[in-house]
């Protein structure tokens, strides 16, 4: 059979659409620079947030500080910058919730009295643990005032002839191994989903246009008196989609790739898992998906009788693929063989590992690749049926 | 030559067309008269096998569509009820684009449409995006690229809808030189002044069947009266229902 309509349809749609300035913006500009760009500021953050929060003193309000004289020097002596204020419980809430003063410690009446008594003596901190960037310096000063306690129980035990050792049986030794490079992982994770993301939005408007725009112009009903079997048609459309998000995903990979080198990895031990090798295996990776995205939304646009309609469905059927990835993020899955029957979910396993500079099995990417490649052939038959339907024109 | 053959077809519950059959000749214009909704559009469909036909048959140049759909799309030329043209080609574009579909070779569809722009006068546009195109050009445009393949017989569904008095004129000129050519050429219509100053045979078509087929003065003559219009309207009246 002859696939002269094939490569026919597949030129004009590439060429027509490269003069539609709404499909170039989508496929070559919002999605390969929108992406790269927010991930590497984000990173940019991240990084220097976490550089600038273990180095730089911490700030704590206490109120009625002249209670407690002993414990602030003792807080002041280990990097906290006491700030004294007058709040009583009402204010102390209020401030915290305006975010005026973050982190607020409050001294009781009867601290000193309790203190001496031997009785417990309270303090209260206030803060607001929705916000996780305050929780690191509440933990801190947390841990500062319990020293201070067991400090001062040790002294105690001293005074009654106690050996203060043997009160203290069990001591934890906390290592906290998060690296300014492992929160990293996390937005890594999320320019996979973007990378996909993006690559689906590169053929979206080539799909609707040379489908439900089509049949909207007028022009299919011409292009079916054509002597060209009618699902030779829909192949070259979506051979022509895919190329769109083909070159949307080498866009995309590359400008993460330049993007993320910007942002100082190499520091952190990231620079290996983002040059050219690892961006060509991540291309290698999802170029399977090309044919599967294409054939899924021309098929989805082809039931839309209008381009506005197609653009409804379509904005809410190319989130569908990617569901996947939000249970994996959610479910902290990891490569593995069963999961690579899964498109789109395959790939983010796979580019995750890659990001990471692990290991990638062999069997995991042919089967990642064939299964893939299985569902958008099928996909694409299936939309060559629907082609050949009489309904077709409305 | 066109010949339907007892043309039927249906849309659910909907009976559009129920036994139509006539004949178009070479060298001739005929004319397929009737009302919105009689049952041109799905008529015109089943010849160019858009649209298969539920019981009935018809022949391009003596070959069945039903059993070599791609022989009658080869020897048809064809525009549809308000041919979309691509905005983000070209007028030459859009043209070649068509030979191709029809397997012209690269040199011979671009001979064909320089061809083709000298004969419909379309050299002001040819080479311009078809975005902001006048309906007249636009309708040129489709034309060239219905006949960019040189086909024998022409189909034109409802072609003058929407055009001004000048692109009618031009269109009704290019018609008779297709007709002068020896083409075979069948174009449905409402409007029955355009069916009187072109057509050679007229089809009238009611409720989906034939009511009257033949020379103008032929139907003029049966219905007893002068003006197509009155002919046209005791026509359909009389025999809307039953068949011919």
């Amino acid at each position: 059979m002859s696939l002269r309509g094939i490569w026919a349809v597949f030129r004009k749609e590439f060429r027509e659409n490269l003069r539609d300035r709404r499909t170039l913006l989508s496929a070559l500009v919002f999605g390969p620079l929108m992406g790269p760009i927010l991930v590497a500021a984000l990173m940019q953050f991240n990084i220097s947030h976490a550089e600038t929060q273990y180095d730089e003193n911490l700030n704590l309000s206490v109120t009625h500080a002249e209670r407690a004289p002993n414990l602030l020097a003792y807080l002041t002596a280990r990097g906290i910058d006491v700030e004294k204020v007058e709040f009583d419980e009402a204010q102390a809430r209020a401030a915290v919730a305006k975010q005026t003063h973050k982190i607020i410690l409050e001294i009781p009446e009867d601290f000193g009295a309790r203190l001496q008594d031997g009785q417990p003596a309270p303090v209260i901190l206030y803060s607001d643990s929705s916000r996780p960037f305050e929780q690191r310096g509440v933990a801190r000063v947390r841990a500062l005032i319990s020293n201070y306690g067991i400090e001062i129980a040790q002294l105690r035990f001293l005074a009654r002839g106690i050996d203060p050792i043997s009160v203290l049986p069990i001591s934890v030794q906390q290592i906290d191994v998060s690296t300014p490079s492992g929160r990293s992982v996390l937005l890594l994770n999320m320019m996979t989903y973007l990378v996909l993301l993006s690559m689906l939005f590169g053929g979206l408007y080539l799909a609707i246009d040379a489908t439900a725009g089509e049949r909207e112009r007028g022009s299919l009903e011409m292009l079916l008196t054509a002597p060209v079997p009618r699902e030779h048609l829909i192949y070259g459309k979506i051979a022509a989609t895919a190329a769109y998000m083909f070159i949307s995903l080498i866009l995309t990979v590359t400008m993460f790739s330049v993007a993320i080198s910007f942002v100082g990895l190499e520091k952190l031990g990231f620079a290996a898992n983002l040059g050219p090798r690892a961006a060509l295996t991540m291309m290698a990776c999802c170029t399977p998906l090309v044919l599967f995205g294409a054939a899924y939304l021309s098929i989805v646009s082809g039931f839309a009788k209008s381009y506005r309609e197609a653009q409804t469905y379509l904005g809410l059927v190319i989130t569908i693929p990617t569901l996947p990835l939000m249970f994996a993020g959610l479910l902290g899955l990891q490569a593995k063989t069963s999961l690579m029957f899964v498109p789109f979910l395959s790939q983010h396993l796979l580019l995750t590992t890659v990001v990471r500079a692990e290991q990638i099995q062999p069997l995991h990417i042919g089967i990642s690749v064939g299964s893939t490649l299985i569902y958008g052939c099928v996909l694409t038959w299936v939309a060559g049926r629907l082609y050949r339907r009489e309904g077709l024109l409305g | 030559m066109l010949e339907a053959r007892s043309l039927s077809k249906s849309f659910g519950t909907v009976t559009a067309v129920r036994g139509v059959s006539f004949i178009a000749r070479d060298g001739q214009i005929t004319g397929l008269l009737g009302a919105n909704g009689a049952g041109k559009s799905t008529t015109l469909r089943m010849l160019y096998t858009v649209l298969k036909p539920d019981a009935g048959d018809a022949l391009i140049d003596g070959r069945s569509v039903l059993e070599d759909p791609t022989h009658a799309r080869r020897s048809l030329g064809v525009l549809t009820h308000g041919a979309g043209i691509y905005n983000h080609l070209t007028a030459r574009e859009n043209i070649t684009y068509f030979g191709e579909l029809h397997g012209l070779s690269r040199a011979d569809r671009e001979a064909r449409a320089a061809e083709l722009i000298e004969q419909l006068e379309m050299q002001p546009f040819a080479d311009r995006l078809a975005k902001g195109f006048s309906q007249g050009q636009k309708l040129k445009t489709a034309l060239a690229r219905a006949l960019v393949h040189r086909p024998k017989n022409l189909l034109l569904d409802e072609p003058t809808n929407g055009l001004d008095v000048m692109a009618v004129r031009g269109l009704r000129k290019i018609l008779g030189q297709l007709r002068e050519a020896g083409h075979c050429v069948l174009f449905s219509s409402h409007v029955m002044q355009e069916v009187e100053q072109l057509c050679d045979e007229v089809v009238v078509i009611a409720g989906g069947q034939v009511v009257a087929a033949g020379a103008l003065a032929d139907i003029r003559t049966r219905a007893g009266n002068l003006q197509l219009e009155d002919a046209f309207v005791s026509l359909t009246d009389e025999n809307g229902g039953d068949a011919t």
